[in-house]
């Protein structure tokens, strides 16, 4: 309480709410176990001429499995993939809900426009790109969070349409057919890695961002500035 | 009982009985039955986890208590009136996809002469079918898509009776839960009433036109076209109908059960 007395400027901003933080997280489980899982489902019937290694994908112990029953361990990953389908779903929701309902969309995603990408990348690349205010998302961050934002929705929808091509036959259709939906819902979660690379490697290059989306509060940024 | 005599191995005196009192009820309600089924379950669970129970079985149960809430959440997906689409005969792939959990060189030779369809569990005639009076049954014919658990699908084009005019012809109590099928491999498999009264959940005797190859399930096999391949076996010796949950051989290694699409 003893920060209430603090001008309002020098308060500690709670820039990622509760909310946000929690999905922020359960999501990152939802995304190992789905991504996991779903190398070693891949396997069984590879849409490209290569496999994950099975000590990298999730589902039991592979060889365990192959003694036993004579199963790829095909059943542990479809196991883990249809329970952790409903976290990532669920979850999903209550992070889309809240955002929608509070307008923090809008207000964080928006706008992107052409000059302020060219801007932005321009200072990335020259290593001139401010950190200094984490509540403002950069141009090329917007993008590229909407665009994650938009994989979501479409690996569930993908998803539904492989689980369900009888009785939602008009979602698989919307994916040129049943081979068309592992395609897209593959290419989905190629997305997903590909952005998590980029995502876990710039939290690691600024921490103050992983602190951030822990507590909430975005530590002072000059703080940072006389470290470096 | 006998006195106690007196020996070098034996103690002075008597073993203190005081935490048997104190533990009386517990010591009572300790049933041999009860305890043989628990541990039955915790030895088929070791089976089942392929682990060591201790570090797993915790993840397994929640694990195997979702795919029971997914069975549930399907069964309220499922329509009993929603077809699964036909095609066109151009579009019938010639062999099918083969597939089983074992070599295609160890299918089993069936002969249809001395071959019966056992029938089981809440049926009113029990009397086992032989194929010449299953081929005498009206057919009809699909051409559906099949899915496979692996992720691969095709068209085929199947020819039989359909299951439900079959569980009326021969009384089946159709509000039982389960139709369960056992094969001559050891393979088997269940599904529920409602897919089974569906007008594409078929007995099949030909595939594109011609009977069925050995390979491919001869004299019948189970075409369910609203499930998942795996979910129609083959080489069918026995069916069961059932309010008892019968498993199945993929159902059994941790494959979803009802696993409708």
């Amino acid at each position: 309480m003893a920060t209430m007395s603090l001008p309002a400027e020098q308060r500690p901003r709670k820039i990622q709410p509760l909310t946000v933080r929690i999905t922020h997280w359960v999501n990152a489980i939802a995304m190992f176990i789905m991504i996991g899982s779903g190398w070693r489902i891949f396997n069984d019937s590879p849409l490209f001429p290569f496999i994950f290694h099975p000590d990298i994908t999730l589902g039991g112990d592979v060889y365990l499995s192959q003694q036993l029953w004579q199963d790829s361990g095909m059943g542990g990953a479809l196991q883990w993939h249809f329970a952790g389908m409903w976290l990532l779903v669920l979850n999903g929701l209550v992070y889309f809900g809240y955002n929608i309902a509070t307008g923090r969309f809008a207000m964080k995603l928006l706008p992107v426009t052409v000059k302020g990408l060219i801007g932005d990348i321009r200072d990335a690349l020259s290593l001139k790109l401010s950190h200094d205010n984490l509540n403002v998302y950069n141009n090329v961050q917007r993008l590229l969070y909407i665009g994650v934002l938009a994989l979501g929705v479409l690996v569930v929808l993908s998803g539904l349409a492989i689980w369900k091509p009888v009785q939602l036959w008009w979602l698989t259709d919307l994916f040129y057919g049943f081979q068309g939906a592992r395609w897209v819902h593959f290419l989905c979660m190629s997305g997903f890695v590909l952005f998590l690379v980029v995502h876990v490697v710039l939290a690691i290059i600024v921490p103050r961002t992983i602190l951030t989306m822990i507590t909430g509060n975005a530590p002072p940024a000059h703080d940072d500035k006389q470290k470096e | 009982m006998r006195s106690p005599t007196p020996s070098l191995h034996r103690p002075a005196e008597s073993i203190d009985q005081t935490v048997l009192h104190e533990n009386r009820k517990l010591v009572q309600s300790i049933g041999r039955r009860g305890f043989l089924r628990g541990a039955v379950s915790l030895g088929a669970l070791t089976m089942l986890t392929g682990c060591d129970v201790t570090n797993k079985g915790g993840v397994q149960s929640v694990l195997r208590a979702m795919s029971a809430w997914n069975d549930r959440v399907q069964a309220f997906l499922f329509s009993p009136t929603r077809l699964a689409r036909e095609y066109p005969a151009s579009k019938v792939v010639r062999p099918p996809r083969w597939n089983a959990f074992y070599g295609r060189e160890m299918v089993k030779d069936i002969d249809p002469s001395t071959w019966k369809l056992e029938l089981a569990g809440l049926i009113g005639d029990k009397r086992p079918w032989a194929l010449r009076e299953i081929h005498a049954l009206p057919e009809v014919t699909q051409r559906t898509r099949h899915v496979c658990v692996e992720g691969w699908d095709y068209i085929g084009e199947w020819t039989g009776v359909p299951l439900k005019l079959f569980l009326e012809r021969i009384g089946a109590d159709l509000t039982a839960k389960y139709v369960g099928f056992k094969c001559i491999d050891g393979y088997s498999g269940s599904i529920d009433m409602a897919s089974a009264l569906h007008a594409q959940t078929q007995l099949t005797t030909k595939y594109g036109g011609e009977v069925l190859h050995k390979d491919f399930g001869f004299p019948i096999r189970l075409r369910v076209a609203t499930k998942l391949g795996f979910k129609s076996p083959k080489q069918i010796v026995a069916m069961e109908v059932t309010n008892t949950y019968p498993g199945g051989y993929w159902e059994n290694r941790r494959y979803n059960w009802f696993s409708g699409i």
